[in-house]
């Protein structure tokens, strides 16, 4: 268990306090943009995590972006071909990439997940599911 | 290890997370790293580098303070020293955005910097804690004049948009009402005897008179509106002079409105080690530094240099780079030793041939995500209208924080407020997917929930957000205690002829004295080597 997940479940004296005001829906404009109220993502669907998400490095079209290194392109990318591979990137990060799964539920892994999966020129259609987004943890 | 003491009763785990949720992340990665580790800085006065290195060449890629540091210790032992950078400029995160400053994201998105003169934001470093030793001793070394940075100030505002109907509060309200009334508590139960635990009555005698002093509380150990009280939290009316001069008591607040705020949560934000006075700042911006440094080893820089392969044997060290003002231009350069400040995010896409725990241990580590928003006004109408002069504000709202100028008090004209700064959490990743105008807009409309003068006053904004920064592709290494037990080690050995430097490789990620530390950690080492033959 990292650092991180212990701190999360040790939040859970502290989400008791502050349950009365802890709404549940994010903050949502028309542009799409949104803010999540509290620790973890509020966004429920795949577009929305992706658009608040993801898009902060891989960008709107998912073609990714070059400086001194790189943040890969998602869009064509064979290998969002086995859908554990995104899962299990997006849980226990890869390199630098933070692990931001664990401000995901297992249902917005695999929203996201399933997102990228069928836009951005990627067509693939066995869907990941929460249960084994939930196996991949 | 001593703050923990403190907070005795209360596990540190669940300590960080309170810290966490109510404060935001950064405040609790402070913590982290201030609760956890080493709370020392370890600069151990001016490396020695005794012994000649004869002629022994070293290249140093980053120019940041890790790399500058090092270059500067190193031709002063003796060694020939050169620098890569990638960017066209030094110092790397030890950086400054004034007026007429572009800067450019991954992405593409282009901002130009429109603040006046003589305002600016610092989009990564910005504070210096007093224990911060080897960044001092460098400040003082290298003539950059510091200046208090306000990091507590009582009259700054705590905020929760689900508390108190959103008005924000006096940080002095919340900390001494709550000081005051935990007092007022435990005076009565400590009255009762019934305190637990080796408190002996004569403990018991002495610490009812500390809550009374230390509380504010009154004759009766109560916590009450009184002339008395106002000493501490302020008065409804200030005492003034002549006629009608006398003062008039505050309202304290109620102890289950403070609770069920959480505002208590911020506090921490002035009680941890990393962030108690003094903190400083260098006159004029943060990058007075790295241009102290650039002016004792600039003429050792190549910029525009993007390294693409690190390659060692038993002869040297072969650098690649491309020039990025002339793409595909691919240059080497050759040494003896190399110093690779090169952040992880990016070293751990360069083929770089060394042993297989370095190299688990250059992809083995997260950046953090952060964003900071900076904000020039017409007038600085936190000083004219609510008596703010520097330090923070910590909110629930997504900008989590807003920092007044800690410079040019009381002065008539502009000024220019940190907006927005958050570290890692949901809202850090929103505000990095944004077009950088939007940033700035919604970092406007949440700041006018705290402070409506906003609306009027507002001009014009710029924002950084370190997962788009094309020179680090993240805010600093983001270590979990795990990731440090299997790698940290790893990270900091020298491979060969390689040794790498910077925050990532310190217990202080994130902090310019980690990159220092690290820097003259890893050529103390490298040193030895080289002399022993």
């Amino acid at each position: 268990m990292t650092q991180q997940s212990k701190l999360l479940t040790g939040q859970i004296t502290a989400a008791v306090i502050f349950a009365t005001f802890q709404a549940s829906a994010a903050l949502a404009d028309s542009a799409g943009a949104t803010f999540s109220d509290g620790d973890n993502f509020s966004e429920k669907t795949g577009q929305e995590l992706y658009a608040n998400v993801c898009q902060a490095c891989h960008m709107d079209q998912g073609q990714g972006a070059v400086g001194a290194g790189k943040y890969p392109a998602l869009a064509k990318n064979e290998n969002l071909e086995s859908g554990g591979y995104p899962v299990y990137v997006i849980l226990h990060g890869q390199k630098g990439m933070p692990p931001v799964g664990s401000m995901m539920s297992d249902d917005q892994v695999a929203a996201v997940v399933n997102y990228v999966r069928t836009n951005f020129g990627n067509d693939y259609k066995d869907p990941v599911t929460a249960e084994d987004v939930a196996g991949a943890r | 290890m001593q703050p923990s003491q403190y907070f005795s009763g209360m596990s540190r785990r669940n300590l960080l997370s309170l810290i966490g949720l109510t404060a935001g992340t950064a405040a609790m990665y402070q913590a982290m790293t201030s609760l956890g580790l080493a709370v020392e800085s370890g600069y151990k006065g001016p490396v020695k580098l005794e012994g000649d290195p004869k002629g022994a060449s070293v290249l140093i890629l980053g120019a940041g303070l890790a790399g500058m540091t090092a270059a500067l210790e190193l031709r002063q032992a003796g060694y020939k020293v050169k620098i890569l950078e990638y960017n066209n400029r030094s110092g790397g995160r030890n950086w400054t955005l004034r007026g007429g400053d572009t800067y450019t994201e991954l992405g593409g998105a282009t901002q130009k910097c429109d603040f006046d003169e003589g305002l600016y934001i610092n989009p990564g470093p910005w504070r210096i804690p007093y224990h911060h030793n080897g960044l001092l001793a460098y400040c003082r070394r290298l003539g950059v004049t510091l200046e208090p940075f306000q990091q507590l100030n009582h009259n700054a505002f705590l905020h929760s948009s689900k508390a108190f109907g959103g008005k924000p509060q006096r940080v002095r309200d919340i900390k001494i009402d709550f000081q005051g009334h935990v007092s007022e508590l435990l005076a009565k139960v400590a009255h009762t005897g019934k305190l637990e635990g080796g408190v002996t009555k004569e403990d018991q005698e002495m610490l009812v008179e500390a809550l009374r002093s230390w509380g504010a509380l009154d004759k009766d150990y109560a916590y009450t509106k009184s002339i008395a009280n106002s000493e501490f939290r302020g008065f409804a009316k200030d005492p003034g002079g002549g006629l009608g001069a006398a003062p008039v008591p505050s309202d304290p607040i109620a102890l289950t409105d403070i609770l069920s705020s959480g505002l208590w949560g911020s506090l921490a934000n002035f009680a941890l080690y990393e962030f108690q006075t003094t903190m400083f700042q260098p006159v004029g911006g943060i990058d007075m530094i790295g241009k102290a440094f650039t002016k004792e080893v600039g003429d050792l820089i190549t910029y525009n240099a993007k390294v693409s392969k690190i390659h060692q044997d038993d002869k040297g060290v072969t650098v690649t780079y491309e020039d990025v003002q002339k793409p595909g231009t691919m240059a080497e350069e050759k040494a003896d030793w190399c110093i690779c400040t090169i952040p992880l995010t990016i070293l751990s896409q360069i083929e770089i041939n060394v042993g297989a725990p370095m190299q688990a241990a250059i992809e083995a580590v997260p950046y953090a995500s952060s964003v900071k928003v900076g904000l020039q006004f017409k007038r600085r109408f936190w000083e004219q209208d609510e008596l703010i002069f520097g330090g923070v504000s910590y909110t629930d709202l997504p900008i989590t924080q807003i920092s007044y100028p800690s410079t040019s008090f009381n002065t008539n004209g502009k000024g220019v407020l940190l907006g927005a700064y958050t570290w890692n959490g949901p809202h850090s990743y929103e505000f990095t997917s944004m077009a950088p105008e939007e940033r700035v807009k919604r970092a406007v409309e949440y700041g006018t929930m705290i402070h409506p003068q906003y609306k009027d006053e507002f001009e014009n904004g710029i924002s950084m957000a370190w997962h788009r920064s094309p020179f680090t592709l993240g805010c600093a290494g983001d270590w979990t205690e795990e990731a440090r037990k299997e790698h940290y080690d790893n990270l900091c050995q020298i491979d060969g002829r390689i040794v790498l430097a910077g925050e990532h490789a310190s217990y202080i990620p994130a902090w310019m004295e980690g990159a220092i530390l690290s820097s003259l950690d890893a050529i103390t080492r490298l040193h030895q080597r080289v002399v022993a033959g």
